[in-house]
């Protein structure tokens, strides 16, 4: 189906699944965008840069086809810059503060592995528009797992300190996972119209293939806590989300309709 | 105009990233449709983030004008991907000209990238475009734009770009 033929009833469900995948892809991108001009060298700062772009160009995409989707002329600029925290739809695990070089790559990894398997998956959406985008991201998604999968190597089979830092970024990270599969009614109505993948046949996967690069990283697959982080999806975030669009949106809201 | 020599008109937009190619030899122009006095083109971006998309809208619109055409729609398409078989034997030989290694074809059966030993994991074999040189390896995964990676020359000791395979 197209933006023409969707089914008007799916229309809210679609626009909030929308939201939540431009939300992950847009906090995720804004983290990995603070490194510039911090990067441990300058390949890196180079390469983390590049992942930030890509990100942003996923939720350009995805977030201008949630404004048409949602049909009151919302672009994507609107959306990203002029929403307060309770309307974002990202996972807690994105905009977490980027931490050390360990935890921006044990996230990074973790997400990716994520992103791969969804995007992956998206491409036989019934929904046409995301199913294209799907075939783009994952495309280069797969390259940011590639990245990251080779790093948590260097890091958790590298020195003792680097080994440390990546075993505590896992840590501090685990508890964060459970959002990434979480389902609702959203997802469900969603599933049922086969415009979004059913996650718990994705979950399984995610975990082998984590737990296959952790392995080879000698580092210790963390137990699964009792509690695990949740709420991002209904727009109950952690602290840091509110810093972080205050210096993401601050140009927008001070100088409103600003352009260059 | 026929659409046939609109997509010639449209050879005249460069990519201001890379201003030895154009943006069809590149493959990035994917339909040019005439409907009334109304130009339709279909482009699909090389990478989601690539900053350059909008300046290329922008150039195709102006070149078009410059044409006689006032009303040019620009729509950005995403299936298929992009992909960098779709660009053409002289664009590849331009961007080795340039100084750029052009990415060879994309290999159908490209493994999956976890999890691949270090050895697999290094990337490909790039043919240092001065020297030819097979005795090359990359510096870095990623380069200054999002469509290119970093690579050192062992012979002639010359860094480069190479234009990544997707």
């Amino acid at each position: 189906m197209t933006l023409e033929t969707l089914d008007a009833a799916l229309r809210p469900a679609l626009f909030e699944y929308l939201l939540r995948l431009g939300d992950d892809a847009l906090i995720l991108g804004h983290r990995l965008s603070e490194w510039c001009g911090h990067g441990p060298y300058l390949e890196e700062d180079i390469a983390l840069a590049n992942l930030a772009l890509d990100c942003l160009g996923h939720a350009e995409a995805l977030l201008t086809l949630a404004g048409e989707v949602e049909g009151r002329g919302r672009t994507a600029d609107d959306l990203a810059f002029l929403r307060d925290a309770y309307d974002f739809r990202n996972v807690q695990m994105v905009e977490l503060p980027r931490g050390d070089f360990a935890f921006t790559i044990t996230r990074q990894f973790l997400f990716a592995t994520y992103a791969c398997l969804l995007y992956e998956a998206l491409q036989q959406s019934a929904f046409e528009p995301l199913a294209g985008i799907a075939a783009k991201a994952h495309k280069e998604m797969r390259y940011h797992l590639r990245h990251s999968s080779e790093w948590m190597r260097c890091l958790g089979d590298g020195t003792d300190e680097s080994h440390r830092r990546a075993q505590t970024a896992l840590d501090e990270l685990w508890m964060y996972t459970g959002e990434l599969f979480e389902v609702d009614d959203t997802l469900r109505t969603l599933t049922e119209a086969r415009i979004a993948p059913d996650m718990a046949a994705l979950q399984p996967k995610w975990r082998e293939q984590v737990e296959a690069v952790l392995r080879e990283a000698t580092l210790t697959v963390p137990e699964d806590p009792p509690y695990m982080a949740t709420g991002g999806r209904r727009g109950h975030h952690t602290e840091h989300l509110g810093h972080l669009l205050a210096e993401m949106q601050f140009l927008q809201r001070a100088y409103p309709g600003a352009q260059w | 105009m026929t659409p046939a020599e609109i997509r010639k008109a449209l050879t005249e937009v460069r990519d201001p990233e890379i201003p030895v190619l154009n943006i069809v030899e590149m493959g990035i122009v994917r339909d040019v449709r005439l409907e009334g006095d109304t130009v339709h083109v279909e482009i699909t971006p090389t990478y989601t983030g690539c900053p350059a998309m909008r300046t290329i809208e922008e150039s195709i619109v102006q070149t078009l004008r410059g044409r006689g055409f006032q009303k040019v729609i620009v729509h950005k398409v995403f299936r298929e991907p992009w992909t960098t078989d779709w660009m053409t034997d002289e664009a590849r030989e331009k961007l080795r000209a340039y100084g750029i290694a052009p990415p060879p074809p994309r290999a159908d059966d490209a493994p999956d990238l976890i999890p691949l030993p270090f050895s697999v994991a290094r990337g490909p074999t790039v043919p240092c475009p001065f020297c030819g040189s097979e005795q090359t390896r990359q510096t870095s995964a990623f380069g200054s734009t999002a469509c290119k990676a970093l690579f050192f020359c062992e012979a002639c000791r010359q860094p480069f770009e190479y234009f990544k395979a997707i």
